[in-house]
């Protein structure tokens, strides 16, 4: 069996474009008032073209449209893109197709219309339930607005997700169980709670850096918070099947899973990554980041900057760090088949005896504890 | 060969940065010695390490043509010589090589510890000072003040000083007359055999090893066989010749000349300073007094990051040895760093020098190791070991007492950071001997433990004095007092590049400050870890680093695994760096900042 099957076959639209870049968001986004939709759905198709050729033959898992903010996308565009797709890929019957909406009373007037050409599950950024931290993170909507908008979804749509951001400016252990709790009672199936991170190259990044962010909890009073997160949500049915996604049985998100269980993926539109099973090896493909550069290159034939064979240690290294962050854990026997090595039995006892990891035949899972300071977990697990 | 009354050897005594080189430049340049297309500042300071830092490490000479105003042609031998207080020995045995000595004094400062020091050897070796104001350019120069203070401190006569300034070439005409006509020429025997004195060596891999020599009396030819009277071993002269600076071969060296001799001498260690050269046949019957060899007074160890770089750096120590004869070295292994070397320096300048020489030149990451200095430790039997390293301590019950070397220390500081150097040196054990004016700059002279300066004593008073303190020192000898070795515990792992010798009432409060140190050096762990001092098994200070609790990327979805993946992929290089005791990676800038006191 090909190994990607392992994980499955996802496609990822990148749609680069938002209304204002919000100051801790470190994706491939950008501000502009004209956009000619007409010409980047002929940009998407032939990239969608372009990779029929390469991974031909496959069934389709899962669309998920990212940005940037996609529900600035016209519905016809987005049906262009799916119904592309759908030429080139047979689609999996129970194939999802997720787009992320700005919860504001713009794009929820379009929900019905990316219902129609196919979309079947929302995922919503509405990152705080109250206002002041929402001025705070630079979002243009309303918690009010928000809840709406989060309405109109529900309506129209049997799964809807949404973002929350904790370990906010000035925010307390209580004030996030509160809100979380309230974030609960409006939950459908899934949720995804971020950790505040400060990335470096964001507006957040450059206060932080000249000591201007101030109030961030410790990371003492982060840990509690996300152990309450898991503790909270584990009771109320939602419990976490990645780190910082929770779901009810069964509405895990299936496009996030081809990438946590390390599956094939395309990727097309800027900035957009893809990973790819050809000619017995595994590659690495990146587009181009800047929107008009890319309109360019695609119209010269690809809007690839980056395509790379990845060495046994690179992609055995991604599969173990991406798996790692799945509740299921990863399958030992799989890491040994793509790394041509066991991972370090040694270091898997260290693990287990400190409680960070668990193993069961061969499957490995890190525990509540262990995925808290995964990154520690995994540098012990791949070092040398 | 010139004519002794036509030859003038001078050397130049300065406190650091106060233009010794920048007036060696000038004087160089004026007579002509280099074309101005060759002229590069520091011209004498060949090293890198010496022209960057601005210091000089070995003896450098040159030879001076010079016109002087009463038609005359004179030959002026410069030797410079390394100011600094590690190499204080080299000055003062380049000191005899000559008959004068240029006093350079910075007039917008004025006298500071390290002239004070280099103008005792030059006063030591009998030398004729003629002292130069230099800097007269700044604004803030004062020639009037810092004439009276040469007076003062130093008494020598200054009311004539020559008022310089290097940088523009006012003075430097001067300064080449007062050499001709205040320096005394030197005086020797020409028909006599050969008496020549051995100043410095050093390998070059072109020529081997290249003496620095001064005669006495007789003459050096090329083709000589020549004998080095200390270990009578012979040698055939290949060359001989001058630095000009460049090396320039002549066919002979009379009494009074300064140059340079090679004789296919494969190693720095067969050229001992301070011997006498002479004939091999009918030499001199009395040899110089010669010197005896400097001692290594500061030790540490110099483990390689990469433990597979050893024999890398043990090819790099064997190579700076055969230059470097007062440095030395044995095979070392620590439980925590690996194998490496225990070496010996002449004080921390010296072993910084080493240690970025080996480090720039021989591209290899290191760890040092804390520096200790050389403890007497006394046996029960009545017998002395020397302990040059901590993790060495013979068993407390075998030991009757421990000594430690002392240090004179002279630091000239103005009025105002008085009480804060009053305080260092308290703090650091020191027995104040005497506090003097000399205007409005306070001399305080300290009897203090080398080893309470090794580290950071230096940085300390630069800190707290915003850097206008200087601080010279020289060893007085050894003295008992309550020495206790304190080990360091990580996560109940003694770690023995972490102890040190401490005095008994002061081993508390270092403890403590020690391990609230490593607590933050110390990366968390996914467990907690406590971190102890001790001395023998009795605890004396204790912290507890908790465990790590959150470390995790947020998001991390298709587009983030390139990225992730190479952040993983340097962080657990990073971690590779660091050094395993037990399961505790500790961070090789602990092993140093550790010892960092900060009060």
């Amino acid at each position: 069996m090909d190994d990607w099957r392992n994980g499955g076959f996802g496609l990822y639209v990148h749609w680069p474009f938002c209304q204002a870049k919000c100051p801790y968001c470190d994706f491939n986004s950008h501000v502009t008032s004209k956009i000619d939709q007409k010409e980047w759905v002929k940009a998407y198709l032939s990239e969608l073209k372009r990779h029929s050729e390469l991974v031909p033959n496959r069934v389709l898992n899962a669309i998920f449209f990212g940005g940037g903010t996609p529900s600035l996308m016209l519905p016809e565009t987005v049906a262009a893109v799916i119904e592309e797709a759908r030429q080139i890929w047979p689609f999996a019957n129970d194939i999802e197709i997720t787009l992320e909406a700005n919860p504001g009373s713009v794009e929820a007037g379009r929900f019905a219309g990316y219902r129609d050409v196919g979309v079947n599950r929302i995922s919503m950024g509405i990152q705080a339930l109250n206002d002041e931290d929402l001025r705070r993170l630079g979002r243009i909507h309303t918690v009010a607005e928000a809840q709406a908008a989060f309405d109109v979804a529900r309506n129209c749509f049997d799964r809807v997700s949404f973002d929350l951001i904790y370990a906010r400016q000035g925010q307390t252990l209580a004030d996030w169980q509160d809100e979380l709790n309230r974030a609960l009672s409006m939950a459908i199936d899934h949720l995804s709670l971020y950790q505040l991170t400060i990335e470096e190259g964001t507006a957040f990044g450059d206060r932080y850096a000249r000591g201007k962010l101030r109030n961030l909890p410790t990371d003492d009073t982060a840990a509690d918070m996300y152990q309450a997160t898991q503790d909270i949500c584990e009771n109320h049915g939602m419990p976490a099947y990645e780190v910082s996604n929770h779901a009810r049985i069964g509405a895990e998100s299936r496009h996030n899973l081809i990438y946590w269980r390390y599956g094939d993926y395309v990727g097309i539109g800027p900035g957009a990554h893809g990973r790819l099973s050809l000619n017995g090896g595994r590659f690495a493909t990146e587009s181009i980041r800047a929107p008009g550069a890319w309109l360019k290159a695609v119209s010269k034939g690809s809007g690839d900057c980056v395509n790379s064979r990845l060495t046994a240690e690179e992609f055995s290294a991604e599969h173990l760090m991406m798996g790692m962050r799945l509740v299921e854990g990863i399958d030992m026997a799989r890491f040994q088949q793509l790394a041509g090595h066991p991972l370090p039995q040694d270091k898997i006892c260290d693990l287990i005896q400190l409680g960070m990891v668990s193993r069961s035949g061969s499957i490995l899972q890190a525990t509540d504890q262990g995925r808290a300071v995964l990154n520690a977990v995994l540098r012990e697990l791949l070092a040398d | 060969m010139t004519d002794l009354s036509k030859i003038r050897n001078f050397s130049i005594v300065a406190h650091i940065d106060h233009g010794k080189s920048t007036l060696a430049d000038r004087l160089i340049q004026e007579t002509g010695t280099v074309a101005g297309r060759d002229m590069k500042a520091q011209l004498l300071d060949s090293m890198d390490i010496e022209r960057e830092r601005g210091i000089t490490i070995k003896a450098n000479t040159v030879r001076i043509d010079y016109k002087a105003d009463d038609g005359e042609n004179y030959v002026l031998n410069l030797i410079d010589t390394p100011g600094h207080v590690d190499f204080a020995y080299e000055v003062s045995r380049s000191m005899r090589a000559v008959e004068g000595s240029l006093l350079v004094v910075d007039s917008s400062q004025g006298v500071e510890a390290q002239t004070l020091a280099n103008v005792y050897h030059a006063m030591e070796a009998d030398h004729e000072i003629v002292p130069v104001l230099n800097k007269i350019d700044l604004p803030a120069s004062d020639c009037d003040r810092v004439a009276e203070q040469i007076e003062d401190v130093i008494g020598i006569e200054a009311t004539g000083a020559i008022q310089v300034s290097a940088k523009t070439g006012q003075g430097i005409h001067q300064t080449l007359e007062a050499i001709v006509n205040e320096l005394p020429a030197p005086t020797g025997t020409r028909d006599a055999p050969l008496k020549a004195m051995l100043v410095d060596s050093w390998y070059d891999s072109y020529l081997g090893v290249i003496v620095l020599v001064r005669i006495i009396d007789g003459e050096l030819k090329k083709g000589m066989r020549v004998k080095f009277m200390s270990n009578d071993t012979l040698h055939s002269v290949d060359r001989i010749g001058v630095f000009r600076p460049e090396m320039e071969t002549i066919d002979v060296l009379g009494p009074g000349e300064m140059g340079f001799l090679t004789a296919s001498i494969k190693q720095v260690r067969d050229t001992r300073v301070g011997d006498t050269i002479t004939n091999d046949r009918n030499g001199t019957e009395t040899a110089l007094d010669g010197f005896k060899p400097a001692q290594p007074v500061v030790f540490c160890g110099l483990f390689p990051v990469d433990s597979a770089e050893f024999e890398d750096l043990r090819d790099a120590i064997d190579k700076l040895a055969l230059n470097d004869a007062s440095f030395t070295f044995e095979m070392e292994t620590s439980a925590a760093l690996g194998f490496g070397f225990r070496c010996g320096f002449l004080g921390l300048l010296h072993l910084e020098v080493v240690r970025d020489r080996i480090e720039r030149e021989y591209n290899i990451e290191l760890i040092t190791t804390a520096p200790s200095v050389v403890y007497h430790v006394f046996m029960r039997d009545g017998t002395m070991v020397e302990l040059h390293n901590p993790a060495d301590m013979p068993d407390l019950t075998h030991v009757d007492h421990l000594e430690e070397p002392r240090i004179k220390a002279t630091i000239l500081v103005p009025d105002e950071y008085l009480g804060d150097v009053l305080k260092l040196c308290q703090d650091r054990r020191g027995l104040q001997e005497d506090l003097t004016y000399a205007g409005s700059r306070a001399m305080a002279v300290y009897d203090l433990p080398l080893n309470e300066v090794v580290f950071d004593f230096y940085d300390r008073l630069k800190s707290v004095t915003k850097g206008y303190a200087s601080f010279d020192y020289q060893m007085t000898g050894y003295r008992e007092d309550n020495l206790v070795k304190m080990s360091i515990l990580v996560n109940d792992e003694p770690v023995d590049a972490l102890s040190m010798m401490v005095h008994r009432d002061r081993a508390d409060a270092r403890g403590r400050a020690m391990v609230e140190k490593l607590k933050d050096l110390i990366p968390r762990h996914m467990f907690k870890i406590p971190i102890q001092a001790a001395i023998g098994g009795k605890v004396i200070a204790r912290e507890t680093l908790s465990a790590l609790r959150k470390d995790v990327t947020a998001k991390c979805y298709g587009g983030d695994a390139s990225r992730k993946r190479k952040l993983l992929d340097k962080q657990k290089k990073g971690k590779k760096k660091m050094r395993q005791f037990g399961k505790v990676d500790i961070p090789q800038e602990a092993f140093i900042s550790a010892l960092k006191m900060d009060s």
